[in-house]
């Protein structure tokens, strides 16, 4: 019986899938091609937005960015595909993208009945909400009775109904699939409040307030009623592929580790520390083993930075969003940025 | 053909196989079909191996999962607690509810735009043109962003709601009501409301075959409403007039109690019967217009008011030609509803999307949503055409 569905369901909707089947492995494919197609957001400030010259700029950018360098040796090999919350996971699915960095948060059911690989977590962050200073609201156990404003089919939406669930709290959603929408529809009054990845209501507070509100007039709530590990996703099936991701965002973490930057990089090259040696490639292997040029994280930090550079010119100090690193701090500075080594 | 069957039965031995008509059609034949099959069952067979390959969840069992999503707006209790399949369900019935009030409201405005456009009365007339022409020559979906941002902007917060009577509050959650508390006594009323509309066809049946019979009218339309209207009363006295209100009434954030039509909801039917009514309001009037200039002038003659001449000869005859593309746009607003998700109204399309969003299986939600689609509007065309039946010119 269930075969029987399956086959009719197929029968219909087989042309989304035939593309992959016929394509090989992902990895052949993007290097026949000569770019790579990655899936981003539909513009968060800091994570990925295009900028005033419609070029894409933001932490999760610079992955695709990173991943971009090792393959062909240069960061703009990319081809930036915006995707709602909606679309993201049917368009990896259907070989569409190549890959997902759009602030995807790494669930059990997504890596698994979804057919996704995660890669390696490029920003630790959890689930906040944003509201009006008016409201007068101090903490989310207050919010009882609230109206919500939030983007269809994410873990957020999950996790709010879980959270107001186990508080014994009621809410009204407003649930719209445009970010833009949802956002416009928050700040317009339609909601109380608006929740997101804290990352997310901390880019929303500085971008997007429209005259005459301002960021100020908007404060993000203490509670974090979540763990969101925003992973870059592959799909099932190549492993290669997915380890160059992997080792990418890796490489990034590696470099902020030995204080390789991407101003000091060319000196670092004549640098006599074996493992800063076996990183840039100067003692060759790593490349090799992963399938790329020896030179890959050499071209990954010079073009695009190393993880802390990415953080700080994106979010952090360096920005207009201002974001603690907090979580994110290497695993030395006491964060949970930890790569494993590149040996 | 009938050269073929001429030659078989004189020549016979004479063609070889591969020139005979006969064979040669029923080669071709074989061999389209065939292609047809081999192609479905390649595209069938490369999807079940890729969502294999990739490990893709397949089947229909997530159906009785909790879906742990909330919804906005629902017209049975559903929780986050309650399954994907009451979710959809929940978004299937938002989709029936403002396709059926649109649809109502649609075709009484469009009918009044289409007859208002004939009017000899110029600025009328006017008035109705303009109005299908700038209708009907914008984008639905821009007409919904408008009236959304129009309600979510301009009306004040629930604090600052607009007060009507302390009963009604205006804002940009919507519009609030007070509602009669549940008794029993408006089941007994639901009853006697329907023996009431059963009545009123009884009672028109037989004022009909009477004033066939003797030319005496009846006053069927009053003794409709009193029979509709009346019994319900009547029932309502019997049960001790139960008057208990829920009143809204401002609570945290929001207003608490009464019932609430939500703007998202408004927004969607406001801009569903604005679109639909200006392409309603030109089928009735070619309808009209292509009705026989003399029938109205016939009626006329015979002393008919205006009204009279629209209701009792042309509008009847216009419906014939106005039903069967009538249809068509009640199967629009049904299809055009789906736009809701762009303005936040959880419909049909917006539940299947959470479900196949928090899944991943496209292929058995996309089913589901089509075979939900194609129930609701053949359903809307069987009735349609029964009704375009009944009321067809029938030759005696």
């Amino acid at each position: 019986m269930r075969k029987t569905t399956l086959a009719a369901a197929a029968g219909l909707t087989a042309i989304l899938f035939s593309g992959t089947a016929m394509a090989g492995k992902d990895l052949d494919t993007i290097k026949a091609r000569g770019n790579l197609i990655c899936g981003v957001g539909q513009g968060t400030a800091g994570f990925m937005m295009a900028d005033s010259q419609g070029k894409w700029v933001g932490l999760d950018v610079d992955v695709c960015r990173a991943v971009s360098a090792a393959l062909f040796g240069d960061s703009e090999k990319v081809k930036y595909v915006p995707l709602s919350s909606q679309q993201r996971f049917t368009a990896l699915q259907s070989g569409e993208v190549d890959m997902l960095s759009n602030n995807t948060t790494q669930t059990l059911t997504r890596d698994t009945a979804l057919g996704l690989d995660f890669t390696a977590i490029t920003y630790y962050d959890g689930q906040g909400f944003l509201v009006p200073k008016k409201l007068n609201v101090k903490s989310a156990k207050e919010l009882n009775g609230a109206t919500v404003c939030v983007a269809p089919g994410t873990t957020t939406e999950l996790n709010l109904a879980d959270y107001f669930r186990a508080n014994k709290m009621t809410f009204k959603p407003v649930v719209i699939e445009k970010v833009d929408e949802v956002r416009a529809a928050f700040f317009s009054g339609r909601c109380d409040v608006y929740t997101n990845d804290s990352s997310s209501l901390y880019a929303t507070r500085a971008a997007n307030p429209p005259p005459p509100l301002k960021p100020e007039d908007f404060i993000v709530l203490p509670e974090i009623i979540s763990k969101e590990p925003l992973a870059p996703a592959v799909r099932h099936g190549d492993n290669q592929f997915a380890d160059i991701v992997r080792w990418s965002q890796y490489a990034m973490l590696e470099a902020e580790e030995y204080g390789i930057t991407s101003k000091n990089v060319d000196e670092m090259l004549k640098s006599e520390n074996p493992t800063i040696k076996r990183i840039l490639g100067v003692t060759p292997g790593m490349g090799k083993a992963l399938g790329v040029d020896e030179k890959w994280v050499y071209n990954i930090v010079k073009q695009v930075g190393n993880y802390g550079e990415s953080f700080d010119r994106n979010v952090g100090s360096g920005s207009v969003l201002k974001i603690d690193r907090g979580l994110n701090k290497l695993w030395t500075k006491g964060g949970l940025q930890y790569a494993p080594p590149i040996r | 053909m009938a050269v073929g069957s001429l030659g078989s039965s004189t020549t016979r031995t004479k063609v070889a196989p591969w020139n005979d008509p006969v064979i040669r059609g029923w080669v071709f034949q074989i061999v389209v079909v065939g292609l047809v099959g081999l192609l479905a069952w390649f595209l069938v067979s490369n999807t079940i191996e890729n969502l294999q390959r990739q490990k893709i969840a397949s089947g229909f069992s997530y159906l009785h999962r909790e879906a742990g999503f909330e919804i906005g707006d629902t017209m049975i209790a559903y929780s986050p607690a309650s399954t994907y399949a009451r979710a959809i369900f929940v978004g299937m019935l938002n989709t029936l509810k403002v396709a059926v009030i649109g649809i109502f409201l649609s075709t009484i405005l469009g009918t009044m735009i289409g007859v208002g456009r004939l009017s000899p009365n110029w600025l009328l007339a006017k008035i109705c043109e303009c109005y299908v022409e700038m209708f009907r020559n914008v984008p639905l979906l821009l007409w919904l962003f408008l009236i959304y941002k129009l309600i979510s902007e301009a009306f004040p917060g629930p604090r600052q709601a607009i007060n009507v009577l302390n009963s009604f509050f205006l804002s940009n959650r919507g519009l609030y009501a007070p509602v009669p508390l549940a008794d029993p006594t408006y089941h007994w009323m639901g009853i006697a409301f329907l023996i009431g509309v059963v009545a009123t066809v009884f009672v028109k049946r037989w004022a009909k075959k009477r004033q066939d019979a003797t030319g005496q009218p009846f006053p069927t339309i009053k003794t409709g409403i009193g029979l509709i209207v009346g019994l319900p009363v009547i029932v309502w006295l019997l049960g001790g007039a139960p008057h208990h209100m829920s009143w809204p009434h401002l609570k945290g954030f929001n207003f608490d109690g009464g019932i609430v039509i939500q703007p998202e909801f408004t927004a969607l039917l406001i801009g569903l019967v604005l679109y639909t009514s200006a392409f309603v309001a030109e089928i009735v009037r070619s309808g009209i217009l292509a009705l026989h200039k003399g029938q109205s002038e016939a009626a006329s003659a015979l002393g008919l008011s205006r009204g009279q001449v629209m209701r009792l000869v042309l509008l009847p005859q216009a419906m014939r030609l106005i039903i069967p593309p009538m249809t068509s746009q009640y199967l629009n607003i049904t299809k055009n509803s789906s736009l809701a998700i762009a303005i936040g109204y959880p419909d049909l399309v917006a539940a299947v999307n959470v479900t196949i969003n928090q899944t991943g299986q496209a292929i058995e939600n996309i089913l589901i949503i089509m075979a939900a689609y194609l129930s609701v509007s053949l359903s809307i065309s069987a009735f349609m055409n029964w009704y375009n039946k009944r009321i067809a010119l029938r030759e005696r």
